[in-house]
């Protein structure tokens, strides 16, 4: 045997099986190379493959598998050393590396399949998002649609396009087959088809409103799924065939000007809503989706909106011409009005002038006519005929004052006036009246009243006496009281006369006076009517025909020139009234003051006539004789009195002017006074005059005064007036017998 | 009650008291006779009255008390009562004393007594209405008011 490094193969070569394994090895060989070059292929047409140091070693492991494999083939018969070394070396590197691949493969293989997973994954996100993309597409869409919708809706203010628009949109926007609108009635028991989409003309075709279906869809401001059969949605008739698409019902309120209060969303309690029907069109399978009932819902509130703007532009439309109208009819009212003033003014200017001309004609006739011879009847004739004249001819006057003072162009005469004798002068001038009434008058002035005022003296009389003269005439038993004050400010504001703003100012006051009486009184409600022209209270022109109805008009206006004002109080039928009148006066300046008080202080109630004058008093009775002594101190006069015919003798002197002896003392002989008077001044111009005051009426009394050379009589009692006269006769004449 | 109220409470009673007849006008004039210068004329007047009045009647008492009665001296005295009385415009007491003279001029003892009495009666009536019309009147002074002058013309 030679010794060479061949190595024998284990067994025994068996031909077959050799040789299979022969065929096996190759064919492993190749395919082991193949790999790798697979693998390079795929992996350069991959983009990513992370894992090149795997792909390596793999390659690797594969290649050398491969080379194993291929030298295998090499020692199935007799090799050399060299073959066999080669061998075991390849087979230690596969041996590494394979180990190594292993290993390696044991991290990998957990990442291999978690990127399996992680596709996956995202696979699903993808699908949600792409689910989520679809919906908010969805939404933007619809919000798309509602504000077209609204834009089309609001463009409008017309009531009738607002709700045809929302049907054509709506239709357009969902595909609807049909959409219509069903309103309620005037009575509100019905519901009306008012528009519709497709039909053109809408029959009135009506449903009663409490339907069950309705009142669902009414008590939920949600779109509402309703069956196709029930009235409301049955709009056409149905042929057999068709499968009526699903219907949707939602309410409307119709909202009205007066639900919207200022800070108060309108409750939906006003119970007035229309109903909008939409049916999707029929044999298609189409399903009302959330975001189109959301969407019809949204376009039922808007329309909702809409309309009640346009009611509410209707309603300031229709107040707008009605004020317009308003404002013409006005326009014209008040230029008849003036019109109307205009030509009653120019009449009364020319028939007053015309009326009072045989007026002055037919008083002034008939006041010669009384002077001369008439029988009674005659007289008794024209007696009335005087003083039916002279009543018309105040009447006259009174409307022509009266149209005056409404022009504006009566002026008051301001001067400066005794306020006290105006007021003194009123009640002289009634007294006849009360006293035929027996009615007592008091007059009460404020001790703090000016004496003089400025003002017009004559219209304030006037006023006064009309005021005091209405009293008189409507008392027919009990008293009347005239009280007249300065009234002060808190005073003015009455509330009886609410419109009334006096405004104190320097050098003016307001008098004040009020009338009292105990007569029949007024009733509250014929008060407003006093100082309207003509107007009569029926009681009074019943009981006094003799007034026109114009005095308290007259005195009205007068009042209010004065800056004042007048009213009348009265608490009922029965029990009185009183007058109240507020005018403004001025005060007179300080020159007439002082000129005042220059003359000697006089009494406040009188005028003296007499000032200085002295006068001798006898008079036995202590009380008569101090009363005659007040009434002449009244007048002025410096009086000295004596109890008894002794001192009268030993008194009586030339500076005595006047000497009142009172001769009805029976037993002492006044006579003998006056014979002594005469003997002692015999000059004439030096005697004083001799009065006798006596209190019997008989015509012996009197002759025995002029027998002995009294200068006059006078009977007692004596009133200031009676004393005055008395005295301002004597002086002027320097006789007097009162006729007895 | 405030100066109103009393002052028509014056008005009335003032009237009342012209109703009655106690007093006439005559003494409406007194009281217009009163002024700044005479503020007291009719108060003291009155009291002059009183005085006087009180004087007479106590002297017509005695002179009717008399065994003889004396009918010149009880005239006069009437004849000045009257004339008193006339004077304040007291009415009553003026007819009232009328009366008496024409008892006296018959000389009539029972008439002249009655009549006395009856003077007496009227007497004390004026001078209750008169102090009662005074009282009023310081009332309304003393409130702060002022009297209210007064019309009247029978």
């Amino acid at each position: 045997m030679e010794s060479c490094n061949c190595i024998e193969p284990q067994w025994p070569a068996d031909e077959l099986l050799m040789k299979y394994q022969y065929i096996s090895d190759f064919f492993i060989a190749l395919a082991y190379f193949s790999i790798p070059l697979e693998l390079i292929y795929f992996v350069k047409k991959s983009a990513v493959f992370p894992y090149r140091w795997v792909l390596v070693q793999f390659g690797a492991f594969i290649v050398l598998c491969g080379a194993t494999h291929l030298i295998n083939l090499w020692t199935f018969n007799m090799h050399s050393r060299t073959v066999a070394i080669v061998m075991t070396t390849a087979k230690v590197l596969t041996a590494v590396v394979s180990c190594a691949t292993a290993l390696m493969l044991v991290h990998i293989i957990p990442d291999l399949l978690s990127v399996k997973t992680r596709e996956l994954f995202l696979k699903n996100k993808a699908a949600e998002l792409d689910r989520e993309m679809g919906l908010i597409r969805t939404q933007e869409e619809t919000g798309r649609h509602v504000r077209m919708l609204t834009h089309e809706i609001r463009s409008t203010l017309d009531r009738h396009t607002i709700l045809k628009t929302t049907l054509v949109e709506l239709g357009r926007t969902l595909a609807l087959e049909e959409c219509a609108l069903w309103m309620p009635t005037r009575t509100g028991l019905e519901l009306q088809l008012s528009y519709t989409l497709r039909q053109q003309n809408p029959v009135g075709y009506t449903v009663p409103i409490q339907l069950p279906v309705i009142n669902q869809v009414f008590s939920s401001n949600h779109a509402v799924k309703i069956s196709p059969n029930c009235p409301v949605a049955r709009l056409r008739p149905l042929a057999g065939k068709y499968m009526p698409g699903e219907v949707v019902a939602v309410r409307v309120p119709l909202l009205h000007l007066s639900n919207f209060q200022i800070n108060d969303w309108p409750e939906l309690s006003t119970k007035r809503y229309a109903l909008m029907v939409l049916m999707l069109p029929s044999d298609s399978a189409r399903q009302w989706h959330v975001h189109e009932l959301e969407l019809v819902e949204v376009v039922a509130d808007q329309v909702a909106v809409a309309l009640s703007h346009a009611a509410i532009l209707e309603e300031s439309m229709r107040a707008r011409d009605l004020l317009m109208q308003q404002n013409i009819a006005l326009d014209s009212a008040r230029r008849e009005a003036e019109t109307a003033i205009r030509a009653r003014n120019d009449f009364l200017a020319v028939m007053n002038h015309e009326m009072r001309t045989p007026m002055h004609a037919i008083i002034a006739l008939s006041s010669l006519l009384q002077e001369t011879e008439l029988t009674p009847e005659q007289r008794l004739m024209v007696e009335t005929i005087l003083k039916s004249s002279n009543l018309l001819a105040t009447l006259i006057n009174d409307v022509l004052d009266l149209s005056r003072l409404e022009d504006g162009s009566l002026q008051l005469q301001i001067g400066t006036f005794n306020l006290h004798a105006v007021f003194r002068e009123v009640l002289n001038l009634i007294k006849p009246i009360a006293s035929v009434k027996k009615l007592l008058v008091a007059l009460n002035l404020a001790p703090d009243l000016p004496e003089y005022a400025v003002g017009d003296e004559k219209r304030l009389m006037q006023t006064l006496l009309n005021v005091v003269g209405n009293a008189v005439k409507f008392t027919k038993e009990g008293n009347i009281s005239i009280t007249g004050f300065v009234a002060k400010s808190e005073s003015l504001r009455d509330s009886r006369a609410p419109e009334f703003f006096p405004v104190p100012i320097e050098n003016h006051f307001y008098l004040r006076v009020q009338v009292k009486d105990s007569g029949s009184g007024i009733s509250p409600q014929d008060i407003p009517n006093l100082f309207t022209k003509f107007a009569q209270n029926q009681a009074i022109a019943l009981r006094n025909s003799s007034g026109s109805g114009l005095g308290l008009a007259i005195c009205k206006r007068f009042v209010n020139l004065m800056e004042g004002h007048i009213w009348i109080e009265s608490e009922g039928l029965g029990k009185g009234c009183t007058a109240i009148f507020i005018v403004k006066l001025g005060i007179p300046e300080h020159s007439n003051d002082s000129n005042l008080s220059f003359i000697p202080k006089m009494p406040v109630h009188g005028q003296t006539n007499f000032p200085g004058l002295k006068v001798l008093v006898m008079d036995e009775n202590g009380v008569s004789r101090s009363v005659t002594k007040g009434l002449l101190l009244h007048l002025g006069c410096d009086v000295m009195t004596v109890s008894s015919v002794e001192e009268c003798f030993r008194v009586v002197s030339h500076e005595h002017q006047v000497v009142f002896m009172d001769v009805c003392v029976p037993g002492i002989d006044g006579y003998e006074v006056a014979v002594h008077i005469h003997d002692k001044f015999t000059r004439r111009h030096e005697r004083p005059l001799i009065v006798a005051l006596t209190g019997s009426t008989d015509n012996l009394t009197k002759d025995n005064c002029m027998r002995v050379g009294m200068d006059g009589v006078i009977l007692k009692p004596v009133s200031l007036e009676k004393m005055r006269s008395v005295l301002s006769d004597l002086l002027e004449h320097r006789v007097l017998f009162e006729s007895m | 009650m405030e100066v109103g109220q009393m002052q028509r409470r014056l008005l009335e009673y003032t009237k009342s008291l012209f109703m009655e007849g106690v007093l006439d006008n005559q003494f409406l004039q007194l009281q217009q006779l009163q002024d700044e210068s005479n503020p007291d004329f009719v108060a003291e007047v009155v009291s002059l009255f009183f005085a006087d009045s009180e004087r007479l009647l106590n002297d017509l008492t005695r002179a009717l008390d008399q065994p003889t009665i004396d009918f010149k001296m009880v005239d006069s005295h009437v004849h000045q009562l009257k004339g008193s009385s006339s004077s304040i415009g007291a009415e009553r007491i003026k007819n009232a004393c009328v009366a008496f003279r024409n008892f006296c001029e018959e000389q009539n003892i029972e008439g002249c007594m009655s009549c006395l009495q009856q003077v007496k009666q009227e007497y004390c009536l004026v001078k209750n209405k008169l102090e009662t019309l005074f009282r009023m009147e310081q009332q309304i002074v003393a409130a702060g008011g002022s009297i209210p002058m007064m019309e009247l013309s029978f």
